[in-house]
């Protein structure tokens, strides 16, 4: 089973051996949708020190811009909330193909 | 997220427990809360079992007016199927794929190996004891496979009389007819008999046993998603 496919839990489950084995973690969590958003509230991707993931918080347009905040997350020790929307005619900003809007929380696993 | 209560999160999910996670997203303060919970205050219970029984996560307003995030950990959805024929293999591999506890069920002991389903639950029971032990509930799909009477009959009377979100049933039109006759001398009537999905799956021509399952995950996807 390739990442990709990994359900709700078992992105917690890799979350969860992750910092057992000592990473620094962040979680990724949809909270809010509009339009036709690529992933149901409540989708999660986890995010290691070293920029692994795994999971999804859209169809792959964001999911870098996500990690790199993840990370920044890490260090501060403080939670945010992103907001995404229609990328624009420039094809390097980040955003959302589908149309969509999408609110992403991302937060530091704390011990 | 507190590594403790990504722990606890984890350990409800592994009991098969349903919980939600509460987080106020000005500060990240977090709770998990079980619907048993009553101790929380009003509006946050209520928040709970709303997002666990809709199974749908979302952003409440506190009565303080703060914006706190409700993700509903609901167990799996379940898919009993009875009769560990060939059909049943990839069903509980796509079901497995889908996100379903699958179990299988077939008291015929060459049929239901362990071997034959890896990573799935196997009871080589007789359908109508392992499925009252089962219980289907409203997270439940059956899906019964043998086409045989004393085998499929006994499951289907079980899966009608619980709150299962789907029944389907394997056989051509004319053994779908013969099942529902025999199921109405049972004192079933028409509305409740309408709840079998028979012959199963969507038409679309499927041959293999592959084909066949993506038909009935897709019907099943169909009537839990629309």
């Amino acid at each position: 089973m390739s990442d990709e496919t990994l359900g709700h839990d078992q992105v917690l489950e890799q979350a969860a051996r992750w910092v057992a084995s000592g990473h620094g973690v962040a979680l990724a969590t949809v909270i809010e949708t509009w339009g036709s958003a690529p992933r149901p509230v409540g989708s999660q991707l986890a995010i290691r020190d070293d920029s692994t993931f795994v999971g999804s918080v859209s169809g792959g347009c964001i999911e870098g811009d996500v990690v790199t905040r993840a990370l920044d997350t890490l260090t501060s020790g403080k939670p945010e909330v992103l907001e995404y929307g229609v990328s624009d005619a420039k094809a390097w900003e980040v955003g959302l193909a589908c149309g969509g809007r999408i609110r992403v929380f991302i937060e530091p696993v704390t011990n | 997220m507190r590594a403790e209560l990504l722990t606890e999160l984890l350990k409800a999910q592994s009991e098969k427990r349903a919980v939600a996670s509460a987080t106020r997203l000005s500060d990240g303060l977090q709770k998990l809360i079980y619907p048993t919970d009553k101790s929380e205050e009003t509006w946050i219970f209520e928040a709970t079992h709303e997002v666990l029984a809709s199974d749908r996560s979302r952003i409440v307003v506190a009565p303080d007016g703060s914006e706190w995030f409700f993700n509903a950990f609901n167990p799996p959805l379940r898919l009993l199927v009875v009769g560990a024929v060939h059909i049943a293999q990839p069903v509980a591999t796509m079901g497995t794929l889908a996100g379903y506890d699958v179990t299988i069920i077939d008291p015929r002991e060459a049929f239901a190996s362990p071997a034959r389903f890896p990573d799935v639950t196997v009871r080589c029971e007789w359908p109508d004891e392992a499925m009252t032990a089962l219980a289907p509930d409203a997270r439940t799909a059956v899906v019964t496979l043998t086409h045989d009477p004393k085998l499929d009959d006994p499951a289907l009377i079980v899966a009608l009389n619980s709150p299962a979100f789907y029944i389907g049933s394997l056989g051509s039109k004319k053994t779908h007819a013969a099942r529902l006759e025999r199921l109405t001398a049972k004192g079933f009537d028409a509305q409740t008999l309408s709840r079998i999905h028979g012959p199963i799956g969507l038409s679309i021509g499927a041959k293999s046993p592959a084909e066949i399952a993506v038909s009935i995950m897709a019907q099943m996807t169909a009537v839990l998603r629309q």
